[in-house]
């Protein structure tokens, strides 16, 4: 569009100038048309949607929040990110839906879908990104990345990483530092319903191992609901749980009344106030520009128990 | 109450006001006009702003870059083409599969509550579905097994099939089949299938959960030309032959010894309903998931209005399924743009209300 205005004003600017029967006036017009054509060309940035908190994250954090049109619902970090139109939940979105929004880029997490509606997407000429996510330091870096080269702003992205990375290894430092024992922890998430606990392969316990403490229930991968027994066998000191499993179950008077955590050491030491820590979800297993910050606040909060 | 007897007098003046012995074919018509209304309609409805005056320039520009293929084509034109059409294609194939596939069940049990879901196919589907994507993970790891990919619909069909002849293998007696035993046989079954689902949900990761989860809830938005075009020629197929099962079906409403009587080989009879409904229910709960409802809503009011012949009640019903689902789809994809509603909660959320209202005020003289 931009570009055809470009052409155009050109191709008047030769005119005028080939042309000396033409006023200066004529002349000066299509000079400034050419101007502001060549500006709109190169100021017109990309529209994008995000799929991923983490990538809504990345993308505020890179101060691009003006090209976003869409956001899914899990994009709730920073509040201003509530505000943009919500396209759905990211393994549910709607190929006319997002098609509506007019985007250039769809910038969205792996597993996002239906696979199709992404196919149709891009038979559409919209361009989909697709981020990795492994649970690791270099997610951080991935998402970065990626919304720097969908906003048009790898610069200020490389800048912004550089800040991260430097973040990230005074963090790591630190946990590798500390010289006590290890905490035995447990992730808990109980958003109404039986409580379920994280096994391997997941964020949370990802983040329990990267924070220097083991996950108990290690032995099997996603999310389980546990019985009493086995939580007694399992024998956390330590409970960490998402601030909104916190909030369904009526705050922390609430989470210990749950019988199953009634053998656990942490159990015995609930008053304490350091047998349970919490953090918002995005946050703690979003994997996105906070990982290194949440990370120290989650070190802190499992040694001190 | 008031509102029910004004429902009674409305429906049954409706039927009353048209000339007695044709009311089938007008019936038919009226259906057959609707379809086209709401498909029109339709077409001018969805997130992407394209309304309805402006699809004739689409059209016409899709008309020129299909003659010169160098032209670019519009955004308009890539939605209405490659998303919109082929939904509604599939909404209308969906619908009509679903709808004549209850007029068969219904006639084939000689029971208004009958549905297609009573021989097995969609909780077949369902569990062979929630097999490929749990499962899946292990054959194809790179492919995450969600609603619209290959794989998935392969096994939702095959699955539907092959707890379909199990059930009929079940109610097979000396005699030919039993339909109670079938009945019953169904129920148990899908008891089975819905404990596998279970099973198969427990072990879940939470990604293949949301999967599974959306696609029990049913969608149209895996509609992809290729498959919209199977799909499209397994119900235009099933519709037509089940034409000529409308007499047969008519005798056998007078009761199984009745029909023998009367010459009609009831065994093949109850061989072709079987097999018609679960090639259609199948090929469509494998591109959409699970769409509840239609086959049970759908033939009920063609009967309501037409009466209980089958030669009008079977195409009547694939009509009128088209129409409903088209309307419902219409709804889903716009309620809260830019994102999706399942489809399958709305034709629950609208059609108990409305089929429980139709069994109250109507349905007292008939059941």
């Amino acid at each position: 569009m931009s570009q055809t205005v470009h052409l155009r004003a050109t191709a008047a600017a030769v005119d005028a100038a080939a042309a000396p029967a033409l006023t200066r006036r004529a002349c000066t017009l299509a000079l400034v048309a050419l101007a502001t054509g060549a500006a709109a060309a190169s100021a017109r940035s990309p529209r994008l949607i995000t799929v991923g908190g983490s990538l809504t994250e990345a993308v505020f954090a890179l101060g691009a929040e003006a090209q976003l049109v869409g956001t899914d619902t899990t994009s709730l970090y920073p509040v201003a990110a509530q505000a943009t139109p919500k396209v759905g939940y990211m393994r549910q979105l709607s190929a006319e839906g997002l098609l509506a929004l007019r985007p250039d880029v769809v910038l969205a997490l792996a597993g996002s879908g239906p696979p199709l509606v992404l196919q149709q997407l891009r038979s559409a000429r919209v361009q989909v990104e697709l981020v990795e996510r492994r649970h690791e330091w270099d997610d951080v870096r991935r998402t970065v990345q990626a919304a720097g080269r969908a906003t048009g702003r790898s610069a200020a992205a490389q800048d912004l990483l550089r800040r991260l990375e430097q973040e990230w290894t005074r963090v790591r430092a630190q946990v590798q530092a500390y010289r006590g024992p290890t905490p035995r922890a447990l992730f808990i998430m109980a958003h109404g319903g039986s409580p379920l606990v994280a096994g391997g392969q997941t964020a949370a316990h990802a983040m329990l191992t990267l924070a220097g403490a083991r996950n108990v229930v290690a032995g099997f991968n996603g999310f389980r609901p546990l019985t009493a027994e086995s939580m007694a066998a399992a024998a956390p000191d330590v409970i960490v749980t998402t601030t909104q499993s916190l909030q369904a179950v009526g705050g922390a008077e609430g989470f210990w009344r749950r019988p199953e955590l009634a053998l656990t050491p942490a159990w015995q030491r609930r008053h304490s106030g350091a047998a349970l820590w919490h953090q918002d979800a995005l946050a703690l297993l979003g994997f996105g520009p906070r990982l290194a910050q949440v990370l120290e606040a989650l070190h802190r909060g499992l040694v001190a128990a | 109450m008031n509102t029910l007897v004004m429902k009674r007098a409305g429906l049954a003046g409706l039927a009353g006001l048209l000339p007695g012995p044709r009311r089938g074919s007008w019936v038919l018509l009226g259906l057959g006009v609707a379809l086209l209304a709401s498909l029109i309609w339709s077409s001018g409805q969805g997130a992407f702003g394209l309304p309805l005056r402006e699809l004739p320039a689409v059209l016409a520009a899709a008309f020129t870059t299909y003659w010169w293929p160098g032209a670019e084509r519009s955004a308009a034109e890539l939605v209405f083409f490659n998303i919109r059409l082929p939904r509604l294609v599939l909404a209308v194939a969906a619908g009509a599969g679903l709808g004549v596939a209850g007029a068969l069940m219904q006639g084939l049990f000689r029971n208004p509550l009958a549905d297609p879901g009573l021989i097995g196919v969609s909780s077949g589907a369902a569990l062979a579905a929630a097999f490929a994507i749990v499962l899946g993970s292990l054959w194809w790891p790179e492919v995450p097994l969600a609603l619209g990919t290959w794989p998935l619909m392969l096994m939702a069909f095959f699955g539907g099939l092959v707890v379909t002849a199990l059930i009929y293998t079940l109610s097979l007696g000396d005699g030919g089949t039993r339909v109670g035993i079938m009945l019953l046989a169904g129920i148990a079954i899908n008891a089975l299938a819905g404990a596998g689902i279970g099973l198969l949900s427990y072990l879940a990761t939470d990604e293949q959960l949301r999967n599974l989860q959306f696609w029990m809830l049913g969608s149209l938005g895996g509609a992809l030309w290729e498959a919209v075009l199977v799909v499209g020629l397994i119900a235009l197929a099933t519709v037509a032959l089940a034409q000529r099962l409308a007499r047969p079906l008519n005798a056998l409403a007078l009761g199984e010894a009745q029909a023998v009587m009367l010459g009609v080989p009831v065994e093949r009879l109850k061989l072709a309903c079987i097999l018609l409904t679960a090639l259609v229910v199948g090929a469509v709960t494998a591109t959409t998931g699970i769409i509840g409802f239609i086959g049970l809503v759908a033939p009920h009011i063609v009967r309501l209005l037409a009466g209980p012949d089958h030669r009008w009640v079977l195409p009547g019903s694939a009509l009128l399924g088209a129409v409903l689902v088209l309307l419902a789809d219409a709804w889903a994809r716009t309620m809260i743009a830019p994102a999706e509603l399942p489809l399958g909660i709305i034709t629950a959320l609208v059609g108990v209300p409305f089929f429980l209202l139709l069994l109250r005020s109507a349905h007292a003289r008939t059941l």
